[in-house]
C-alpha cells in the first residue's frame, strides 16, 4: 500500500515535471512570441525599472492591437516573462539563465542600467540568445565583441559632447575652459570620456576633474573649487542624486557658471524638486516628446507621450520610450527574418535600419545605435515658477533658443 | 593631490567652516549611538536608517507643504516611538547577549529597513527645500547655505537639551547609573528595562532630528543610511563613551578632516579617507593601550 503510494507519487511528480518542461519549453507558445526580461522591480532602481516595464508593456499592448507580427503568413502576439532581478546584477545574471534554460526563452529583452545589462549579456551571448536593450548605454557593452546584444539607444560617451560642443561655438569656435565633477560609476566614467574626447577635438582645457564617490551627497568642495576658478562649462554626471546634489548647491552656493550641462534630470524630476532653481541647466536626454520622429504605431513623440500618460498616470521618460522602442524594433526583425531561428532573427536585427516615434535605429557592429543623436534640452521657467525642458540642441531639433551665457545669481 | 586649498587662504576658511557645521550634525547622530552604546552595550548598524526614515518623515511634511523644518520636532516624535517599538521587538531579546548578537541583529533590521523604506518611499532620490538663502562672508568670497547653519544650531540645540535632560531629571540619572552599573542600578529600584527602552527612543529621536536636518540640507534616499553610521561609529571611537564635549570636538574634526581631504586628495578619496583614519586610529589606541599595560606590569 505504501509502497504503491510512493509509486504513484513519484510518476505524477515526474508527469508535472516533464509536462510543465514541455509547455514553456518553446519561444513561440501557440500565437505567442514568448519574450524573456529580468527587471529591476524592487531594489535601487526599482523606480526606473517600472518606467522600463510600463515601456514595454505598453509598446506589447499596441503592437498586439494592431494586428501582431507576421512571420510566415501567420499572425503572432507578443508577450513577455518578467521576473524581478532586485537591482543585483548576480540575480539579474541567474534570472537570465533561468528564463533561457528553464523557461525556454529564446528572445530577450535588456534590464535597467549598464550594469545589469553588463551581467546579462555574457549570459544571453553564450547561449545565442539575442536581446535588443534599451536601458544599458556604456560604452564598454559595445566594445566586447557581443553578436547578439542590440542597443536602441546612444552610447553614453554621446551624452555631453554636444554640450562642450556647444559652449566652443558661442565662444566663437575658440576652446572653452571645462569643469567636470563625475561619479564613480561605468555609466558616469564613459560620459566622462566622451566629455575628455570632446576637450581635445575642440582644443578646449579642462580645469577641473573630480570624481564623486557614490555615497556622497556633498559636492561643496567641487563647487567651492568652481567658483575660484570660472570655467566656462561645468559637466556633471552621478545619476539622479548627482543631479540634485548640484542643482541644490549651485543655488545655494550662488555659484556663477555660463553653462551648466548634466545627466538624468527628468528622471530627478529637476524642475518639479527644485522649480526656479534648476533654471537654464542643460541636460542630456536620449528622447524628447518635441522630436518629429515617427512610426506606424505610436505616431510621434506627442502622441506617445498623451497615450502614455493616459495609460500610467504620468508623462513618459525617456526611459520608458525607448524601452517602447525595443519592442518596435523587435517585430521589424522578426517580420524580415520571417523566422524565429535565433541566427536569422540575429542577422535581422543587425541589418536593421528603420525610424521609431523614438528615433533612428540603425545598429553598428558593436550593437549600440548609432543613427540616433543625443538631444540637449534646457530648463525653462516662466515668470509664475513654471518650469519646462525645451530643446536646444541639435539645432534641427530645437524648440527653443538656448539661453546662453547663464545669467548670474544676483541679477536673477 | 592638489595644494590648491593653501594657494587660497579663503578656500582654507571655507573648508573649515563647511566641516564645522557638517561635524556638528554628524556629532549629534553620533551622540545618539554613543549613549546607546553606553547604556545597553550595543553596537547599532541601524543607526543610519534610523536617520534616513527621520528625513522621510521631514519630507512627507514638506510634499504636504509644511515647511520642512517643523520636522525637527515632528520626526523625533515618531522616531521616539519608533525607537521604543524596535527595542520591544528585537534589541530586547539581545540586550544582555555579546556584542556581535547585537551587530548581527542591527544589521538585519538595517537591511529590513533598507527595504522597506524603499518598498514604501520609492527609489528618487528626494529633497526638501526649506529656501533658507545664503549668508555671503569675507566679500562674498566664503558662502554658507543657511540650511546648513540652521542644521548647526538645531544641533547644538537638542545636545544641550539633553545633557540637561541628563543631568536633572529622573531618568536621565537613572540611565546613567544603568550606565555604569547596570546590575547594581536594578539592585537599587531602577526599572532598567524601561531605561533600555528610553534610551533607545532617544537614540532613534535624536537620528529624527538628524534625518529632517538632512533632507533639508542634503539628499535622502533608502539606501543612503550606512555612511551615517559609519561616520558616527567613528566619531564614537575617537571620543570614547558618555563623553559629550569628546563627541562634537571628534565630530568637528571629522568634518573638517572630510573637507580638507576632499580639497587635497580629490572628492574620490572623501570616504576613503574616513575609514583610513579609523584605522590608524585602532591602531594608535591599541599601540598606546599595549605601553600602558607594560607600563603597570
Amino acid at each position: 500500500m505504501k509502497i504503491n503510494k510512493i509509486i504513484i507519487s513519484f510518476i505524477s511528480a515526474a508527469v508535472i515535471l516533464l509536462s510543465t518542461s514541455v509547455v514553456s519549453f518553446a519561444k513561440v507558445v501557440g500565437d505567442k512570441i514568448v519574450l524573456g526580461a529580468a527587471i529591476s522591480l524592487t531594489g535601487k532602481y526599482s523606480s526606473n525599472g517600472v518606467h522600463t516595464q510600463n515601456g514595454y508593456n505598453m509598446a506589447v499592448d499596441r503592437i498586439n492591437s494592431m494586428g501582431g507580427v507576421k512571420v510566415g503568413g501567420k499572425t503572432y502576439k507578443f508577450d513577455i516573462i518578467y521576473y524581478d532581478d532586485e537591482s543585483n546584477p548576480k540575480r539579474a545574471a541567474q534570472l537570465a539563465e533561468r528564463l533561457i534554460s528553464q523557461d525556454g526563452v529564446e528572445f530577450m529583452l535588456g534590464p535597467y542600467s549598464s550594469g545589469l545589462t553588463k551581467a546579462i549579456a555574457p549570459v544571453t551571448e553564450k547561449y545565442g540568445v539575442p536581446m535588443v536593450e534599451a536601458n544599458g548605454a556604456s560604452r564598454s557593452l559595445f566594445t566586447k565583441g557581443y553578436k547578439y546584444l542590440f542597443a536602441v539607444l546612444a552610447p553614453a560617451n554621446l551624452y555631453l559632447d554636444v554640450a562642450i560642443d556647444l559652449a566652443v561655438e558661442k565662444n566663437n569656435g575658440k576652446g572653452v575652459t571645462v569643469a567636470m565633477a563625475f561619479e564613480q560609476d561605468a555609466f558616469s566614467q564613459d560620459v566622462r570620456l566622451g566629455v575628455l574626447d570632446a576637450i581635445k577635438r575642440t582644443g578646449s582645457k579642462k580645469v577641473i576633474d573630480d570624481k564623486l564617490p557614490k555615497e556622497l551627497n556633498d559636492m561643496a568642495a567641487t563647487l567651492v573649487k568652481v567658483k575660484q576658478m570660472k570655467p566656462d562649462v561645468l559637466v556633471v554626471s552621478g545619476h539622479t542624486k548627482g543631479a540634485l546634489t548640484a542643482i541644490r548647491q549651485i543655488s545655494e552656493m550662488k555659484v556663477d557658471v555660463p553653462m551648466l550641462a548634466m545627466t538624468h534630470c527628468d528622471a530627478a524630476k529637476l524642475s518639479k524638486q527644485h522649480g526656479k532653481n534648476s533654471q537654464y541647466a542643460l541636460c542630456a536626454s536620449q528622447w524628447h516628446k518635441t522630436l518629429t520622429y515617427k512610426d506606424d504605431f505610436f505616431k510621434d513623440g506627442m502622441t506617445y507621450d498623451a497615450d502614455f500618460t493616459k495609460e500610467f498616470g504620468y508623462a513618459p521618460p525617456y526611459q520608458a520610450a525607448e524601452s517602447s522602442a525595443a519592442l518596435l524594433v523587435f517585430k521589424d526583425a522578426f517580420e524580415r527574418a520571417n523566422s524565429f531561428d535565433q541566427k536569422k532573427v540575429r542577422d535581422a536585427l543587425a541589418a536593421t535600419n528603420m525610424q521609431t516615434f523614438y528615433g533612428n535605429i540603425k545598429f553598428a557592429e558593436g550593437g549600440q545605435n548609432v543613427d540616433k543623436p543625443m538631444v540637449l534640452f534646457q530648463v525653462m521657467c516662466d515668470d509664475g515658477g513654471k518650469c519646462e525642458n525645451k530643446v536646444v540642441a541639435p539645432t534641427k531639433w530645437a524648440s527653443a533658443k538656448l539661453i546662453h551665457p547663464i545669467p548670474s545669481w544676483s541679477k536673477r | 593631490m592638489d595644494f590648491m586649498v593653501f594657494q587660497y587662504p579663503m578656500i582654507s576658511v571655507q573648508a573649515c567652516l563647511d566641516g564645522i557645521l557638517l561635524g556638528i550634525l554628524f556629532a549629534l547622530i553620533a551622540y545618539g549611538m554613543a549613549l546607546q552604546w553606553g547604556v545597553m552595550n550595543i553596537i547599532n548598524i541601524a543607526q543610519g536608517d534610523l536617520v534616513i526614515l527621520g528625513g522621510y518623515i521631514a519630507y512627507f511634511m514638506y510634499l504636504y507643504g509644511i515647511h520642512p523644518a517643523w520636522g525637527v520636532i515632528v520626526s523625533p516624535i515618531i522616531m521616539f516611538f519608533v525607537g521604543i517599538a524596535i527595542y520591544k521587538l528585537v534589541i530586547n531579546k539581545v540586550v544582555d547577549r555579546d556584542l556581535f548578537i547585537s551587530i548581527l541583529a542591527t544589521f538585519g533590521i538595517s537591511i529590513l529597513f533598507m527595504q522597506l523604506m524603499n518598498f514604501a518611499f520609492g527609489a528618487d532620490v528626494v529633497l526638501a527645500n526649506s529656501d533658507y538663502g545664503t549668508t555671503m562672508l569675507f566679500n562674498s568670497n566664503v558662502v554658507l547655505p543657511n540650511s546648513k547653519i540652521f542644521s548647526a544650531f538645531i544641533s547644538i540645540l537638542f545636545a544641550i537639551c539633553l545633557v540637561i535632560y541628563m543631568k536633572k531629571s529622573k531618568l536621565g540619572r537613572a540611565i546613567r547609573a544603568t550606565a555604569q552599573n547596570a546590575r547594581a542600578a536594578k539592585i537599587l529600584g531602577v526599572d532598567t528595562e524601561k531605561v533600555y527602552a528610553a534610551t533607545f527612543g532617544i537614540n532613534a529621536a535624536l537620528c529624527g532630528v538628524a534625518g529632517a536636518l538632512i533632507s533639508i540640507t542634503f539628499t535622502i534616499h533608502p539606501y543612503m543610511g550606512l555612511p551615517y553610521t559609519i561616520r558616527s561609529f567613528m566619531i564614537v571611537i575617537v571620543a570614547g563613551l558618555g563623553n559629550l564635549p569628546g563627541v562634537a570636538m571628534s565630530g568637528m574634526g571629522l568634518g573638517v578632516f572630510e573637507e580638507f581631504a576632499d580639497y587635497i586628495l580629490g572628492t574620490e578619496f572623501r570616504i576613503g579617507s574616513v575609514f583610513l583614519l579609523l584605522v590608524l586610529i585602532l591602531v594608535y589606541r591599541r599601540f598606546k593601550l599595549s605601553r600602558k599595560r607594560e607600563y603597570l606590569k
